[in-house]
């Protein structure tokens, strides 16, 4: 396979996930494109995976708490070479692998079924847990959204993860600071988010979520810490990379149509 | 009737204790009742692979989800209350919805609960959990039959609900019995009416047969152990013999055996029928003895209602 940098396979995934989602007609686009540099550090530089065993039990793992940015996830695993390209075309249709939300059996690749907010980082914790237990030194990365902290159940978790000394887990914050109803801090604000998982036991760096070094760096940073779990909150922009989607909240959860789909894939460039 | 009473809450801690020994694949988890549910047994057994996850019942479920996810049998306890109700849509979303290999052992399941009162008294337990796909739903009668329905959900691949409750109960005569997983269980054969049901209420109801017995009344009695899969075959044979049906738990009559049977027999062999049970009510507080009473599930209160259906044959 050629090589590319996982900026440039950021690109090719924002280039899929729109066109996936204008094929589907419906999806999530503002919050799968806020975590794509983050999905393609991830999967193209970082992770220890093999597409050709996704039942890999060595393994790192990644839960995507954050569902609805399944675009994003199935644009990397597709670029990955779990299942063809082809079938990015499927999503959300009636019989296909590509369900609205993460289906852990019906996707070659998809770790853990998620969509319901805040169950997330608890299945993440299950899997650690389960490294711990067999001796195995896989890593846990769990990609939450900053609206998705609201939920009670994540704090259950990053409580359960700093008592038990879960150092295998990643986190990231998609910290896109927007939600369905509006701003987070308009809504129901999260924040301060760094001094909560400060609080909770975590070790917490924050970085422009948009730039791959620094996404790289911070994993890095988060591998060699050997007692506490790490959340990374990744400062991001909802809709990244395509200028009408980019801090709307409107683009949330609707999908492009053909001609804003068109001028979408012409700001990203060529394939 | 054997004068031993073994609370099913116990048997399991202990049967588990002894397969968490023998299995390594078994994980066993806890929201900080450990010494109720009697996972605190299992703690001693094979500590490295017992989780107290504090009280965040949510947390665990999903916790669960993921060391199954990673080929681990993990089994979950708390009271049925908070295992299913605080953490319906973990259940749902993360165990059920994904069919992961967890094991939810809630103890303190019923009125039986006690002097706790209604806060604590899960009546609507086996309705949630009966609700959902891929979820097998067992309620087991005695000891002897939670320790057969433990070894066997250890070694099924599936989200299990095992409902035990908290008060020392009877044991039924275990002499030529034998689990059979998913099968409904004729325990006393009778040709006037049938009694389903399941948990406690088993030995109760074999109690209120004897009743009906001495005033001419032969009255079938049936352990439906398993609620999902219902074993549908057996109750309409049952119901085509006797041509009256009975339903008792310790449960509300909305969601439970009653409605279970209630459907199957609707659509397969309608069939005069009564549900005896919670009757869409919360407990209180009192001793289990007095609670039985008031809410009517007695022998008496069983036989009574047994002629009532009898009377609509």
């Amino acid at each position: 396979m050629e090589f590319h940098s996982s900026e440039e396979l950021a690109r090719q995934m924002r280039r899929q996930i729109i066109l996936m989602l204008a094929a589907a007609k419906s999806g999530h686009p503002g919050g799968s494109l806020s975590a794509t540099d983050i999905l393609a550090t991830l999967y193209f530089d970082q992770m220890q995976i093999d597409p050709q065993r996704p039942d890999w039990p060595q393994r790192d793992r990644l839960v995507l708490c954050k569902g609805h940015a399944a675009p994003a996830l199935y644009a990397a695993l597709a670029l990955k070479g779990y299942f063809p390209m082809e079938d990015l075309a499927g999503l959300r249709k009636l019989g296909s692998k590509l369900q609205g939300h993460p289906d852990m059996h019906k996707t070659p690749g998809v770790d853990m079924t998620t969509g319901s907010l805040g169950q997330g980082l608890s299945a993440a914790c299950g899997m650690a847990m389960a490294g711990r237990i067999d001796g195995e030194d896989y890593n846990v990365y769990a990609i939450l959204g900053d609206g998705e902290t609201e939920e009670g159940q994540v704090w259950e978790a990053a409580m359960f993860a700093s008592h038990y000394h879960l150092s295998k887990i990643i986190a990231f914050v998609d910290h896109n600071r927007l939600q369905i109803d509006g701003n987070i801090e308009d809504v129901m604000s999260p924040e301060p988010l760094e001094a909560k998982w400060q609080a909770f036991g975590w070790q917490v760096q924050r970085i422009d979520g948009h730039d791959c070094q620094a996404i790289r760096a911070a994993i890095n940073w988060a591998k060699a810490e050997k007692d506490r779990p790490s959340v990374i909150i990744a400062d991001t922009v909802k809709g990244k990379g395509v200028d009408f989607m980019e801090n709307q909240v409107g683009w949330h959860g609707s999908a492009p149509n053909q001609e804003q789909a068109e001028q979408a894939l012409a700001q990203l460039g060529g394939c | 009737m054997s004068e031993i009473k073994i609370a099913t809450r116990e048997a399991y801690g202990k049967t588990l204790a002894a397969l968490a020994k023998e299995n390594g694949d078994i994980v066993v988890l806890d929201a900080d009742l450990s010494k109720s549910t009697k996972t605190a047994e299992s703690k001693q057994t094979a500590p490295e692979r017992f989780i107290n996850c504090g009280i965040a019942e949510q947390n665990m479920i999903g916790v669960a989800a993921g060391l199954a996810a990673c080929g681990k049998t993990p089994f979950v306890s708390s009271f049925a209350v908070f295992a299913t109700g605080r953490a319906f849509e973990q259940i749902r979303n993360s165990v059920a919805y994904p069919s992961l290999n967890v094991k939810i052992a809630a103890t303190h399941a019923g009125i039986t609960v006690g002097e706790d009162g209604g806060s604590h008294q899960a009546v609507e337990d086996v309705s949630l959990m009966r609700s959902l796909p891929n979820m097998t739903v067992l309620v087991p009668a005695d000891a002897w039959e939670t320790e057969q329905m433990v070894r066997w959900a250890a070694e099924y691949e599936g989200p299990v609900y095992l409902r035990l409750g908290r008060l020392a109960v009877p044991q039924l005569p275990a002499e030529n019995r034998s689990f059979k997983p998913l099968s409904g269980e004729l325990l006393l054969p009778g040709s006037d009416i049938v009694i389903f049901a399941c948990g406690m209420m088993v030995d109760q109801a074999m109690e209120a047969a004897e009743l009906l017995r001495t005033e001419g009344i032969k009255a079938a009695v049936a352990n439906i152990h398993t609620i999902k899969p219902l074993d549908e075959d057996f109750i309409v044979d049952q119901a085509m013999h006797t041509g009256a049906a009975l339903t008792v738990e310790e449960h509300s009559i909305i969601g439970g055996l009653g409605s279970a049977v209630a459907e199957a027999l609707a659509e397969h062999c309608p069939t005069p029928m009564s549900r005896l049970g919670i009757a869409d009510q919360f407990g209180q507080s009192g001793s289990p003895a007095a609670l039985l009473k008031h809410y009517g599930l007695t022998p008496e209160a069983i036989a009574m209602r047994a002629k009532m259906v009898l009377a609509r044959k």
